[in-house]
């Protein structure tokens, strides 16, 4: 009895423990709730959405947290990912010079997306490999740059600038529709009922919860396991690790490679649910956005990359976009209403705010490493590098810490 | 291990495929000489002009990264910063839209160029002693991540000070054409490259021969022993960002008397073309982020002429990469990336 309660003690003092324990019941029962709260499934979309940065952040988190090596160009993974479904899930290939359109099934594309934002990951790592640090950052960084400039240019096959839409939503071979799908009569379907609605994302949801949950185990035991400590040891020395037999090629490349993975699932993910790829998406912002998450966290700690990742996405996607409006309210309300409209070099409130939207990124990751350095939840042994501070020394190059 | 595998990427191999394609550039354009001498000529022109702005701010980039070994991803930014403080100060002397040239003006622009390299050079200042001081000894990420962020932060005032729109920079300098023999320069070309030259040589010498240019030498190769020499690091330091950032702010002016429009965002593509001039060049060396950024004005200047304007950053980042795998050191290198 006592032993139990002893273990029940130490998962309830393990900050980590709480997390995941309170992420999943967060996520069984939020769409009830804010469903209930708000009348509509708004919130639940929006949440579906932040998951395929969820998804992005396990991955880079992989590469810099696990591995030390700080990617900068992670968005083009996730284009390579998002591209790979929409190319063979949509009618855009009828129009390229093979003239023949794919409808490949979703769940069959999303562990080819994967597959082939993997093999970019290990192409990419394989050049790299001699890098260190900054210069590495840079190579990614050009690659990222270069990668949705592909898809942008070669227009003859993706569209280019008009982008690929009308994307298969994914679909399940049976279903069974009920009084929970907007009040139908309790039936079994096949064929296009099956299809996953935009209108009610619940469904987007419920696949989203479950790649994350999915990915956390994958990860949380690849950390565990002989690679994850092959991944520590490199970040630690990497002479050292060398020295002590870990096979460093292969090993950064299993990093890149498995990063990269989950930002294929995302790419399918995104593709699907928004049914449109262009390239303006996945630009340097994207891949900057993705980092903050995973620094903000705390590199390294998967709980704390989930929270990081969800805490940024509301404030980049939702309280910032927001603001605007609210603002604007707020200015009706205290009677200030005449700062709306624009006026001479006044561009008016709403326009105002709208253009706080860098200031505040900017601001959030200025502050956030002057004071908070190793995120809201860092790993243990990160955290004690960064109170104790590290000297000049090789270890303090971030590939090697 | 990883020993045997540098050298067959980096050592003798990497300079004969660095030099090999250096030749099959070097062939193409003469070939492309023999075909149209006068096309090859304006775009050798533009490119050289081009290339002087990137130069320009390329050494920015290499002397921050010379001495503290931080990518300043706001640099791009303090160059947009120099454009857009210049025009209200043209503003008030009165100058704006297209002024025809004269002595006055000349004047004005002198005392403009003063005032927008010593307003960067303050700033950049400050932002070393708000963001990058304090972590000096924190894991290199944190200073990287303090940079984008400062970077994000320039960006972010100069869309709320001018928004999403291009400002008009005010046009001084005469349209005219000089003749050189059989072609004719524009008198802006001839500008803007004179202007690089002069500045880049200026600072040469201050490098080589002044007491600061010597501190900051030391302070590049040892910082402790330096310190241990009774140099003072963080004035030296702070004296490398002030000098980049001036350099930015002249790039920034030339720039927008060049092409007389700029933008808030104008930075971040500069900024890593700049960036990649740098790293061409051999990123720690002055001379090398000079001839960097005059070689990536051609190449963008030739790509965009002869092959597709829309390729063109393709063409930049994939040289930069392949500049960091096969020759890490760049043309001219001192520094190894091995840190």
């Amino acid at each position: 009895m006592s032993s139990s309660r002893a273990r029940l003690r130490s998962w309830t003092r393990n900050p980590n423990a709480v997390v995941y324990a309170l992420l999943l019941g967060g996520a069984l029962l939020f769409p009830a709730v804010s469903s209930f709260a708000t009348g509509t499934n708004t919130l639940v979309g929006l949440v579906a959405d932040a998951g395929v940065w969820v998804l992005l952040a396990i991955g880079l988190n992989v590469v810099v947290g696990f591995a030390g090596l700080l990617d900068l160009g992670y968005a083009a993974f996730f284009a390579i990912g998002a591209y790979t479904y929409a190319l063979f899930a949509s009618d855009q290939l009828g129009s390229s010079p093979i003239h023949h359109s794919f409808h490949m099934p979703f769940w069959l594309m999303l562990f080819v997306a994967m597959l082939v934002a993997a093999t970019f990951g290990a192409i990419l790592g394989f050049p790299t490999l001699r890098l260190r640090g900054d210069y590495l950052a840079i190579v990614t960084l050009g690659f990222g740059e270069i990668v949705p400039r592909v898809f942008h240019n070669m227009d003859a096959w993706t569209g280019g600038v008009n982008a690929i839409g009308g994307i298969d939503p994914p679909t399940l071979p049976v279903c069974l529709t009920g009084p929970w799908s907007f009040g139908n009569d309790l039936a079994i379907k096949t064929g296009a009922d099956c299809n996953f609605s935009t209108s009610d994302p619940t469904a987007y949801y419920v696949l989203m919860v479950l790649l994350i949950a999915g990915s956390v185990i994958l990860v949380s035991n690849l950390q565990k396991s002989r690679l994850g400590r092959a991944w520590m040891a490199v970040r630690e020395d990497e002479v050292a690790a060398s020295a002590m037999g870990v096979n460093t090629v292969n090993i950064k490349l299993l990093a890149f490679a498995i990063g990269a993975a989950f930002s294929g699932f995302g790419g399918a993910f995104y593709g699907a649910k928004l049914s449109l790829v262009s390239p303006d998406n996945f630009n340097f912002i994207v891949s900057i956005t993705v980092l903050v998450m995973v620094v903000l966290g705390g590199m390294g700690n998967i709980p704390g990359v989930i929270l990081g990742s969800l805490a940024i996405y509301f404030i980049e996607f939702k309280f910032l976009i927001d603001l605007p409006g609210n603002a604007v309210a707020v200015a009706n309300a205290v009677g200030l209403s005449s700062l709306n409209p624009s006026n001479g070099d006044w561009p008016g409130l709403n326009d105002f705010v709208q253009r706080l939207n860098f200031l505040v990124l900017g601001l959030i990751l200025v502050v956030m490493m002057l004071l908070r350095p190793q995120g809201i939840l860092p790993s243990r042994v990160r955290a004690e590098e960064l109170r104790k501070g590290v000297s000049d020394q090789a270890v303090s190059d971030v590939a090697a810490t | 291990m990883l020993g045997s595998i540098r050298s067959t990427f980096a050592g003798d191999t990497g300079t004969a495929i660095f030099s090999g394609l250096g030749i099959a550039a070097l062939v193409w354009i003469v070939y492309l000489g023999i075909q149209n001498p006068d096309a090859l000529f304006k775009t050798l022109v533009i490119g050289v002009a081009d290339g002087s702005i990137f130069a320009l701010i390329a050494l920015g980039y290499t002397m921050v990264y010379g001495i503290i070994e931080l990518i300043n991803f706001a640099h791009g930014d303090i160059f947009t910063l120099g454009a857009f403080l210049a025009v209200p100060i043209f503003g008030f002397f009165g100058v704006t839209g297209t002024v025809a040239f004269s002595p006055a003006i000349l004047a004005i622009l002198i005392f403009t160029a003063i005032v927008v390299m010593t307003l960067n050079g303050l700033i950049n200042i400050t932002i070393e002693r708000i963001a990058y001081r304090p972590l000096r000894n924190a894991p290199r990420l944190a200073p990287l991540i303090t940079a984008i962020g400062m970077s994000f932060i320039l960006e972010g005032a100069m869309f709320l000070w001018k928004g999403p729109f291009h400002v008009i920079f005010p046009d001084l300098l005469p349209n005219t054409r000089v003749s050189l023999g059989i072609y004719d320069v524009g008198v802006k070309d001839i500008f803007v490259v004179v202007s690089a030259i002069v500045l880049v040589t200026l600072l040469s010498v201050f490098i080589a021969r002044t007491k600061l240019g010597k501190a900051m030498r030391a302070t590049a190769q040892d910082r402790q022993a330096a310190q241990l020499m009774g140099i003072n690091i963080d004035r030296t330091i702070a004296a490398t960002f002030f000098i980049g950032a001036a350099l930015a702010g002249a790039g920034g002016i030339i720039y927008g008397l060049y092409f007389n429009s700029v933008s808030f965002d104008l930075g971040f593509s500069a900024g890593l073309v700049a960036f990649t001039a740098a790293v061409f060049g051999g990123i720690g060396n002055i001379q090398g982020a000079a001839l960097g950024g005059l070689i990536i004005g051609i190449i963008r200047a030739l790509n965009e002429r002869y092959l597709s304007g829309s390729w063109s950053d393709v063409v930049i980042f994939g040289i930069l990469i392949l500049v960091l795998v096969v020759r890490p050191t760049g043309l001219l290198g001192m520094r190894v990336p091995e840190k």
